[in-house]
């Protein structure tokens, strides 16, 4: 009999944190397989893992083996931030946290400074944490919900023929009701103010599969395009919505995290023509580490998930983090220590040192699914490259040219929010002398 | 005008749906006096099983029918749907009679949790889908009268139709058959429907049997619009505001709950939801029961209770 895939996770219990030893680098995992975002976070959740054991299987960082420990939280805030305390001091200490969850991620924001532990959110959280001088623990890798709400704005005004052509259009953003569905709100305020375009703001309550009444006023107003921000099953309902209502599925936009096959595969042809940003990657079943992955960990009875599932967007979304978590290690080992198990300060030292040109990324099986990442000790994104993809009724196609948000919208937006965060909080922001220290 | 119909519309057809699910809280708290906080646990149960079936018959058989797969997979959640409700009255209500409501509720709170894991465990936590072939485009009515037309969904309308089908049988099931007059004895007083020879066991059996066979139903609905996944357990407590409107122990108190609900929760979403900040329908639903609650406490068809004091 087939076992299904938390069947398999289940009989792997056993298995899903792996032996703990002296001189190991504990990397803690927050996930949720179970609940209603399962199908999407379970899928990231076996990339993270499974990419921790390749590194193992090829020796460790440097000699350092990687110990790890699932924890369960269903996307609750508040079991999140459980997971968080009951983790954050095992086996020597956690070396990062990538809470997969917006809503934990404010949470653990205040918490992170004080256990000295950083937070690596790419592509979710805050997105003024960007600003590194007051956001010293936070790490939005590769994209905040501004950049993505930017591109799309940069993108429909391309198809228009320009910025100016957006006056008077109509935009509708669906989104989660929640920290997470709010963020991009400021970017495209921002946004419609300067190109006259008017924002229909339509919230989705949790978990997202009663919107008949969001699409019947979508089919009232009209909008040129609907942008979504949604998470696990609202992402479908809202497609099978747009269907239903005879709402065109080319002129729907989703952000990177409504733009994987557990979104789409389920409405199939009726998600023909659906677009999504891609955080950079999207489905990558050649790409080298994939091919990795599968000869040393599967081939070999340890993988996570399902081995059909290896290389999906969501897969390589988890994959991709925890090789800048792994990647972090590895540069603050370069200053601290090659060999060493690092502390969570030293590996903050690392994330905002990191430097992945195309040549080390092609090195550790990369090439082709990532562009290089640079981070500062000011600024904590490091890269904002963004594609589009389409749904083309079987499979995500890359329909776009490489994006990047605008900094001359984004920055003082950032600069803004950071420093009100600065003064609620009391923090005086590090300034470019002290971060040579 | 034409858009208010519309709201209208597609509030009716989503009020039907939960009527269907209220009847499953209704049916088993009329027969047995147990509040089923399970009834959502049922629906994913009944969902995955179906779902998952028709996806592994063709692989281990064969089968080359669609029709064929899913009607196999049908007989065969029925047949799952039973065994779990002779199981939860062997293993958890058999132990439980004559004890206190609050007692009961919290058993079923406990079969909710295992029910939804056990499902998850043994079917999965990936979205399945189930085809029934049901179309998703949608179809335009009136459209000489109105500019544009009317919007109807064909998915939504042959839900409806499906719900409104089964609810009048279920209707005809409780007033009609001696065996529906049993289920509503036992529902009285249990002590007093065994003194008179009615074998409350089996009662509780084919109560939890019929309530599997419309979670089966609303499972199947639900899961070909929304596809089959963990929320389908929450979707189905959308009907708590229904019966808290309709009445407990009134089959068409869930009916016109239902509907109420339904139009209530889309109209308040579209016409008042814009003015303070959207995504109101849930919880207005519970504000709509609850007012109504301030005016008839009983439900709008529920028993008055009057207990001498």
């Amino acid at each position: 009999m087939k076992l299904s895939k938390l069947a398999i996770a289940a009989a792997m219990a056993a298995t899903l944190s792996a032996p703990i030893h002296a001189a190991e680098q504990f990397f803690p995992v927050l996930v949720y397989r179970t609940g209603a975002y399962a199908p999407n976070g379970s899928q990231w959740a076996n990339g993270y893992v499974d990419y921790l054991k390749l590194v193992n299987a090829k020796g460790g960082i440097n000699g350092v083996k990687i110990a790890y420990e699932e924890c369960e939280f269903g996307y609750a805030t508040d079991r999140g931030v459980e997971c968080y305390e009951r983790l954050k001091n095992k086996h020597g200490g956690a070396t990062v946290f990538q809470p997969l969850s917006t809503g934990v991620t404010f949470a653990l924001t205040d918490k992170a400074p004080i256990d000295k532990i950083p937070l690596i959110t790419a592509g979710y959280g805050r997105s003024e944490s960007q600003n590194g001088a007051v956001f010293t623990w936070n790490f939005p890798l590769l994209g905040t919900y501004w950049v993505a709400a930017d591109v799309l704005v940069q993108h429909v005004a391309k198809k228009e023929g320009g910025f100016d052509k957006l006056k008077g259009k109509k935009i509708a953003l669906v989104y989660h009701d929640s920290p997470y569905g709010k963020e991009p709100i400021a970017l495209l305020e921002e946004r419609a103010k300067m190109h006259g375009f008017q924002l229909m703001l339509l919230p989705v309550a949790h978990p997202g599969v009663e919107q008949k009444a969001t699409w019947l006023q979508i089919r009232q107003q009209r909008p040129d395009y609907v942008f979504l921000w949604g998470w696990g099953v609202m992402n479908s309902t809202a497609l099978k919505e747009a269907q239903a209502t005879g709402y065109p599925r080319e002129k729907m936009y989703g952000v990177w995290w409504a733009g994987a096959e557990p979104d789409v595969k389920d409405v199939g042809e009726g998600a023909k023509g659906y677009n999504a940003l891609a955080l950079q990657h999207g489905a990558e079943p050649n790409a080298k580490v994939v091919k990795d992955i599968l000869t040393l960990v599967y081939d070999k009875g340890q993988g996570t998930g399902p081995r059909e599932e290896v290389g999906n967007v969501l897969y390589m979304r988890g994959l991709i983090s925890a090789m800048l978590g792994v990647e972090g290690v590895r540069r603050a080992q370069e200053r601290f220590g090659k060999g060493k198990v690092m502390t969570g300060e030293q590996v903050r030292w690392g994330l905002e040192n990191l430097d992945l040109d195309q040549k080390k990324l092609d090195a550790l099986g990369f090439a082709g699914v990532m562009r290089p990442v640079r981070t500062s000790c000011l600024d904590h994104m490091g890269s904002s490259w963004v594609r589009i993809h389409t749904w083309n009724g079987t499979k995500w196609e890359f329909t776009s040219d490489w994006y990047q948000a605008d900094e001359k919208v984004i920055r003082p937006m950032v600069m803004l929010a950071s420093a009100k965060y600065a003064e609620e909080k009391k923090i005086t922001p590090r300034t470019p002398e002290q971060c040579k220290e | 005008m034409a858009f208010f119909i519309e709201t209208l519309i597609g509030g009716l057809m989503a009020g039907m749906l939960y009527s269907l699910v209220a009847l499953g809280f209704v049916l088993i708290f009329k027969a047995s006096g147990v509040f089923n906080f399970a009834q959502g646990a049922l629906v994913l149960f009944a969902a995955l099983a179906m779902a998952r079936f028709a996806e592994w018959l063709p692989a281990w058989f064969g089968i080359e029918s669609l029709a064929l797969a899913n009607v196999l997979a049908f007989l065969i959640t029925i047949a799952i749907m039973f065994v779990a409700a002779l199981l939860i009255e062997r293993l958890v209500l058999r132990y439980l009679v004559n004890q206190e409501g609050a007692t009961l509720l919290m058993a079923t709170l406990g079969i909710a949790y295992f029910l939804e894991g056990f499902g998850q465990t043994v079917f999965g936590s990936d979205i399945y889908k189930i085809d029934v072939g049901m179309p998703k485009d949608p179809v335009l009515i009136l459209e000489n009268v109105f500019e544009g037309g009317i919007l109807i969904n064909k998915e939504d309308f042959i839900a409806a139709v499906i719900a409104a089908t089964l609810v009048t049988l279920l209707t005809l099931f409780f007033q009609k058959t001696a065996t529906g007059r049993a289920l509503r004895a036992v529902a009285d007083d249990h002590q007093a429907a065994q003194s008179i020879g009615i074998p409350l066991n089996r009662i509780w059996v084919i109560v939890w049997c019929v309530a599997g066979v419309v979670a089966l139903v609303a499972g199947i609905i639900w899961g070909s619009k929304l596809g089959v996944q963990f929320s389908l357990a929450t979707v189905a407590l959308r009907a708590l505001p229904v019966v808290i409107l309709g009445g407990l122990t009134s089959v068409p108190g869930a009916i016109i709950g239902g509907l109420i609900i339904g139009v209530g929760e889309k109209l308040s979403e579209v016409y008042l939801g814009p003015s303070i900040g959207g995504g109101i329908e849930i919880w207005f639903a519970y504000v709509l029961a609850l007012v109504f609650l301030l005016f008839r406490p009983q439900g709008l068809f529920g028993e008055k209770i009057i207990d001498r004091v």
